[in-house]
């Protein structure tokens, strides 16, 4: 599998401030990459250096085999890059905006006219195409900008923050334009705090912290690593010897009641089937479900891990 | 200090593969359409032409009565005023500042506020392409305006008083559309700059005007307090008088208006033999004598009209070197 893009040991520092800390990164060609964290973690840091725009204060970065530091035009003729609030010229229509892209991208007039339709329609705004982008909404400013980076035919795509000020519906759409590209093969990479909106289009996550990727591999690896279990289920029964059962089963990692009857129980395999065979041997089974911990809870609980741990050897 | 702070500099330039103008087209066909479409550059262009129109006409209107007495009356259309109305060229010192300013106050810390830049710095350009796009899209627009406004008064001067330029007459008006460019840049020049420093394009715009304010309207009395001050008249000496006239003309050409000034008379009045302390007021109705050829007037005026172009390329070097040290993030 061929690497699209790496980085070794990249580091920037703002005076005393350690944005971005020894990072090792890669991402696979045509894999969909989620640098998640909270704010002034170092993604859009990251991101910048990716693309030359910020130099690094130390490591390397290589983006498709080439250094973003000395040779940026190759990097951002093959990378399309929408940075967090993207902006347009509002006097503008959307047409022209992307005209200006193109031209900056050196195609040539028929063919770049040929690429606006395209992308226009691809992500629906070819009914607006000929207003003023000062009109636009904030989500037909984001789908602009997401066709802003289509139009160059990129082979990397990076995207930060690209569901902020976006309501539910519109995110979730956007998140399906997200998965469209990588069904075109593109490699995307993408940045964002809402961890809970994001896992699901990402084929592999990094969690940042302070500059530092503290955590990186599937959700589901995450999930195992912190959690114990990527499955959490609910059972309530009564009955005294429910709990003993429940933490016979196989793949069970830790039960906990709750209160009165009901227990949460974590696992590594779905092992409902189990549970209920089991209960009902047992006791009296009232209820069962099943739900799987988002990002937010990986990473709250990789926090209090470490903080117990700190705590505890000092 | 510097000198390192320089070598590094010019290690990252000379490690960057690709050409820096890179793109620099399509910057300048950009900007030049937004200059030339917008709404500001349009009410601009039409206060010159009505001025242009206005001040000429009345130039017209005075010099019917000495038609035949001047070899240079083509040049009188520029220069001639009539009460209650300046001349063309006072107009246009008052008017050029203020559209060079127009042009070039928000054009970088404009590309902040709208979220623009870190889009357009991840096309395949270097911001070297955008910054100079920027000041050639401006300098093209001034021209353009000042070529237009050029063949008004031409125009005007055929049709009003049936009036053909000679040759050499055609020849120091172009050269007076260089140095009103030049003069131009330096507003423009210093604008962007502003617009380099400060985040809020009004901040920058208002700046601009202020030292625009300081230069037309406070800079000559400054210079004259200064060098009587300096140079004070305690005996009323002839060599008292030409000391602190001397230090007054040395302080006032500071200012991008007096060099300005100077070229321009020099230019369009063939009777200027020099631009000593007696003559630096005399923008209308100069002294009549033998006239110098175009020759020796661009003799007169090639230190200051070199000034002026100097101080046009330190203010876009000054920008540059900011702008290249900016973050991309506001
Ligand atoms: N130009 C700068 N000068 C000094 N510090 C900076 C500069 N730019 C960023 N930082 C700091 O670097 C750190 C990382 O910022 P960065 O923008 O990369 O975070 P982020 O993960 O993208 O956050 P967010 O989710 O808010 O976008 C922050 O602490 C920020 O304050
Ligand atoms: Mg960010």
């Amino acid at each position: 599998m061929s690497v699209a893009v790496e980085t070794v040991g990249l580091t920037k520092r703002y005076g005393d401030l350690v944005a971005v800390q020894e990072l090792n990164l890669r991402l696979n060609t045509g894999e969909v990459f989620g640098m998640l964290g909270p704010n002034g973690s170092g993604k859009t840091t990251t991101i910048l250096m990716l693309l030359g725009l910020t130099e690094p204060t130390a490591g390397t970065a290589r983006v498709l085999g080439w250094d973003p530091t000395r040779q940026p035009l190759q990097v951002k003729r093959r990378v399309g890059y929408l940075p967090d609030s993207v902006g347009f010229y509002d006097e503008l229509t959307a047409w022209e905006n992307l005209r200006y892209t193109a031209a900056l991208n050196g195609l040539p007039s028929t063919e770049a006219n040929r690429r606006i339709g395209e992308v226009l329609e691809r992500m629906g705004l070819q009914d607006v195409a000929h207003r003023k982008v000062g009109t636009f909404s904030r989500g037909m400013k984001q789908r602009l900008g997401l066709a802003d980076v289509l139009l160059k035919q990129p082979q990397v795509a990076i995207l930060d923050e690209p569901t902020l000020g976006l309501d539910p519906e519109a995110a979730l759409e956007f998140l399906a334009l997200i998965r469209s590209l990588k069904r075109d093969g593109l490699t995307v990479l993408l940045a964002s705090h809402l961890l809970h909106q994001v896992q699901s289009v990402c084929d592999r996550v990094g969690l940042f912290h302070r500059g530092r990727m503290v955590l990186e591999g599937t959700v589901d690896e995450l999930r195992e690593r912190v959690l114990g279990g990527a499955y959490r289920i609910h059972v309530q029964a009564r009955g005294a010897e429910v709990e003993r059962a429940l933490r016979e089963v196989p793949g069970v990692v830790r039960v906990t009641r709750t209160d009165g009857d009901t227990y949460r129980v974590e696992a590594r395999v779905d092992c409902r089937a189990e549970i209920a065979r089991r209960v009902v041997a047992s006791g009296e089974l009232l209820a069962l479900s099943v739900d799987r911990p988002g990002l937010d809870e990986v990473y709250a609980r990789y926090f209090q891990q470490l903080e117990a741990e700190s705590g505890g050897a000092a | 200090m510097s000198t390192q702070v320089a070598q590094s500099g010019a290690q990252a330039v000379a490690r960057r593969e690709g050409s820096p103008w890179t793109g620099l087209w399509a910057v300048v066909y950009k900007e030049l359409a937004d200059h030339l479409t917008g709404i500001r550059m349009q009410i601009l262009e039409t206060l010159m032409l009505l001025t242009a129109v206005g001040t000429v006409y009345a130039a017209t209107q005075s010099i019917r009565q000495t038609i035949g007495e001047d070899p240079f009356l083509f040049l009188r259309l520029f220069t001639t005023a009539r009460e209650p109305l300046p001349s063309f060229v006072g107009f246009l010192g008052f008017l050029i500042p203020l559209t060079a300013i127009a042009l070039g106050f928000d054009a970088i810390n404009g590309e902040y506020s709208r979220r623009t830049l870190s889009r357009v710095l991840s096309q395949p350009i270097y911001r070297d392409a955008l910054i100079l796009g920027k000041f050639l899209a401006g300098l093209a627009t001034l021209a353009i305006t000042l070529v237009a406004l050029w063949v008004v008064v031409t125009g005007m001067g055929l049709f009003v008083l049936g009036l053909p330029p000679g040759g050499e007459e055609v020849a120091r008006g172009l050269l007076f559309l260089v140095a009103t460019l030049a003069y131009a840049g330096i507003w423009m020049g210093l604008s962007m700059l502003f617009s380099a420093i400060f985040r809020q394009p009004a901040t920058s715009a208002m700046t601009a005007i202020a030292v625009w304010l300081l230069f037309a309207v406070f800079w000559d009395m400054l210079a004259a307090l200064i060098s009587q001050a300096l140079r004070p008249t305690q005996y009323g000496g002839v060599a008292e008088e030409l000391a602190q006239a001397r230090l007054q003309l040395l302080l006032a050409r500071f200012s991008p208006n007096t060099l300005y000034a100077e070229t321009v008379i020099a230019l369009l009045n063939p009777a200027v033999r020099s631009l000593g302390p007696v003559l630096i007021t005399q923008l209308e109705g100069a002294v009549l004598g033998t006239p110098l050829p175009l020759g020796q007037s661009l003799l007169i005026v090639w230190p200051q009209f070199t000034a002026l172009v100097a101080v046009v390329i330190l203010l876009f070097a000054a920008t540059y070197v900011l702008f290249q040290r900016q973050e991309v993030r506001a």
